[in-house]
């Protein structure tokens, strides 16, 4: 069975910028995938090509098999813009019934309902776009990307407008569209988030993958922290060295109170990842 | 195809909750009666009017055909205000606010959308142009007891001339801003005006290079030379001085006209149509 999104060798230059150079990525069937990077990295690019919305100079990209852009590829996805906007005058209910006329969907008003529900709007379901704040603005753009049940979802910062509560939302869906069996693509500047909701991180710098692989592979060890009568001191190890560590410090004849093994977080692995480099 | 009618709808509902077509109705409005008035006091005036017996002019046909030429000209600047506006931030416009990325990234092809938004805006303009024009032509015929010599053709063309600009919006809009876009149009549009004034003069005064210039800018500009032709079929049977006179006027001057004209005003549009479709298939979005 193909990937839900495999792109290889992808490339594309603005004029002498080169915004993609040369990239390698898989999603597969039921895998959430982070893209992260510092502004300019070519993250937004990346998904506009397996969109169809952008040529890609080089290289290829392709959507469970057809090659992106095709009517093929762009059936079996859904899609939210990092920059999007929806006619103000249309209200949530109907711009679903719009995206569901454009995209096929014989899912009528029980999926609009299901989908509203989903991002908790049904209760707002009426409600014209233009009433609504920039973060809830969100919530029918998640639900549009979802109308027909796309079987590849490319999210460009899903929940960049949205408050914690708003986000936690969007978390919980991811998870439940992961279960559905639904691929995700997900790009976002939020280390947090993707860390918690991601199986595989993907790190763009200068349009380049400088690391992936899933958050436990990334997180390296920084050491076992050991506390003792002695107070709290930083050893050198993993969790594989813990019995030795403790052993040594037991025969020593120091009390060992607490261990903890310290492994580097998303965003150290990021940070040192980019550089420190920002937009 | 089947999102052609999905997309259409779009943009009808998107013109209407805009306020595009309460302008337009109340525009237009505002030109039938001050047009019924124009043709009421210069009805008035014609019965004042005493031309001198070895003057072979008919004046009341004159004055007819005359403002009959205007409210083909007013119609047609009207009609082409609504395609404008209709069409002029189709793609870059729309991409730029993030409305386009939505629709295009369902299955809907380019070509589609584009096909979709010329018919939805030739929907409105091309009803919108024969029913203002045949209003105009009731309102002449009533107040000056005139009827042109041709009374549907003329509007059929001038709605053609509109189709054409409506494709040249869609093309600059694939490429230009809204503001930019808007701006080159009227420029364009203008400017086959100015050829079609060109011809008048240039016949007045009797220089072939300014009726070559003229010629040559009308066909550079096809609903400029589809106005014409619509203009002339006004007064086709009209002959003698009075013809010759409505010749030198700028509301009955057409000097392109004929199946020459209709078919490259239909190349042309093709040429544009693909030049459109082209552009919009390579743009980045």
């Amino acid at each position: 069975m193909p990937a839900a999104l495999a792109v290889r060798g992808l490339a594309k230059r603005y004029g002498t910028v080169e915004a993609l150079g040369g990239v390698d990525l898989d999603v597969t069937e039921g895998e959430l995938v982070g893209l992260l990077g510092p502004n300019g990295a070519g993250k937004s690019t990346l998904v506009k090509i397996a969109c169809g919305l952008i040529r890609s100079s080089s290289g290829e990209a392709k959507v469970w098999g057809a090659p992106a852009g095709s009517r093929s590829a762009r059936r079996a996805l859904g899609y939210l813009a990092e920059l999007f906007r929806f006619p103000g005058w249309m209200s949530a209910d109907e711009l679903l019934t719009l995206h569901q006329r454009l995209s096929g969907s014989t899912g009528g008003e029980r999926e609009r309902t299901e989908l509203l529900e989903l991002v908790a709007l049904r209760e707002a379901r009426g409600r014209r776009v233009e009433t609504m704040s920039k973060g809830m603005q969100q919530r029918p753009g998640i639900a549009q990307a979802l109308v027909g049940t796309p079987r590849l979802l490319l999210l460009d910062e899903p929940t960049s407008a949205l408050d914690p509560v708003g986000r936690r939302t969007v978390r919980t869906l991811l998870e439940e569209l992961r279960s559905r069996g639904i691929s995700v693509l997900l790009n976002s500047h939020l280390l947090s988030e993707v860390e918690l909701v991601c199986d595989r991180v993907v790190i763009l710098l200068a349009g380049k993958v400088v690391a992936a692989g899933t958050p436990a592979e990334l997180a390296r060890a920084r050491g076992v922290e050991l506390d003792t009568d002695g107070g709290k001191r930083m050893v050198d190890g993993t969790r594989d060295d813990v019995p030795r560590i403790v052993a040594e410090a037991v025969a020593r004849g120091e009390r060992v109170y607490g261990v903890r093994v310290l492994t580097s977080t998303l965003e150290d692995v990021y940070l040192e990842a980019v550089g420190g480099e920002t937009s | 195809m089947s999102a052609v009618p999905v997309i259409v709808g779009y943009v009808l509902r998107e013109a209407l909750r805009r306020r595009v077509f309460a302008v337009v109705l109340i525009l237009t409005i505002v030109f039938l009666v001050l047009f019924w008035i124009a043709n009421h006091y210069v009805h008035s005036e014609l019965g004042k009017l005493r031309v001198p017996p070895d003057v072979p002019v008919d004046a009341r046909t004159f004055a007819s055909a005359f403002l009959s030429g205007l409210a083909l000209f007013a119609t047609m600047f009207l009609g082409v205000v609504l395609a404008v506006f209709l069409t002029l931030g189709a793609v870059r416009g729309d991409a730029e606010r993030g409305l386009l990325q939505p629709i295009v990234v369902r299955p809907v092809g380019r070509s589609t959308f584009l096909f979709a938004r010329f018919l939805g805006a030739v929907a409105v303009t091309a009803p919108y142009v024969v029913v203002v024009d045949l209003a105009a032509v009731v309102i002449t015929g009533v107040t000056m007891d005139w009827w042109p010599d041709r009374i549907v053709t003329p509007p059929l063309e001038v709605a053609a001339g509109v189709a054409v600009v409506t494709a040249l919006s869609l093309l600059g809009s694939v490429f230009l801003s809204s503001t930019a876009n808007g701006i080159a149009i009227f420029m364009l549009f203008g400017a086959g005006l100015v050829a079609g004034l060109l011809g008048t003069i240039g016949h007045a005064i009797g220089s072939t290079a300014i009726k070559h210039a003229s010629t040559v800018a009308s066909y550079v500009t096809p609903f400029e030379a589809l106005y014409q032709d619509a203009l002339r079929q006004l007064t086709a049977s009209t002959s003698g001085l009075t013809g010759f006179l409505l010749q030198l006027g700028p509301f009955g001057g057409a000097y392109v006209h004929g199946w020459p004209v209709r078919l490259w005003a239909v190349a042309f549009f093709c040429l544009v149509g693909a030049a459109a479709l082209s552009g919009f298939r390579r743009r980045d979005l």
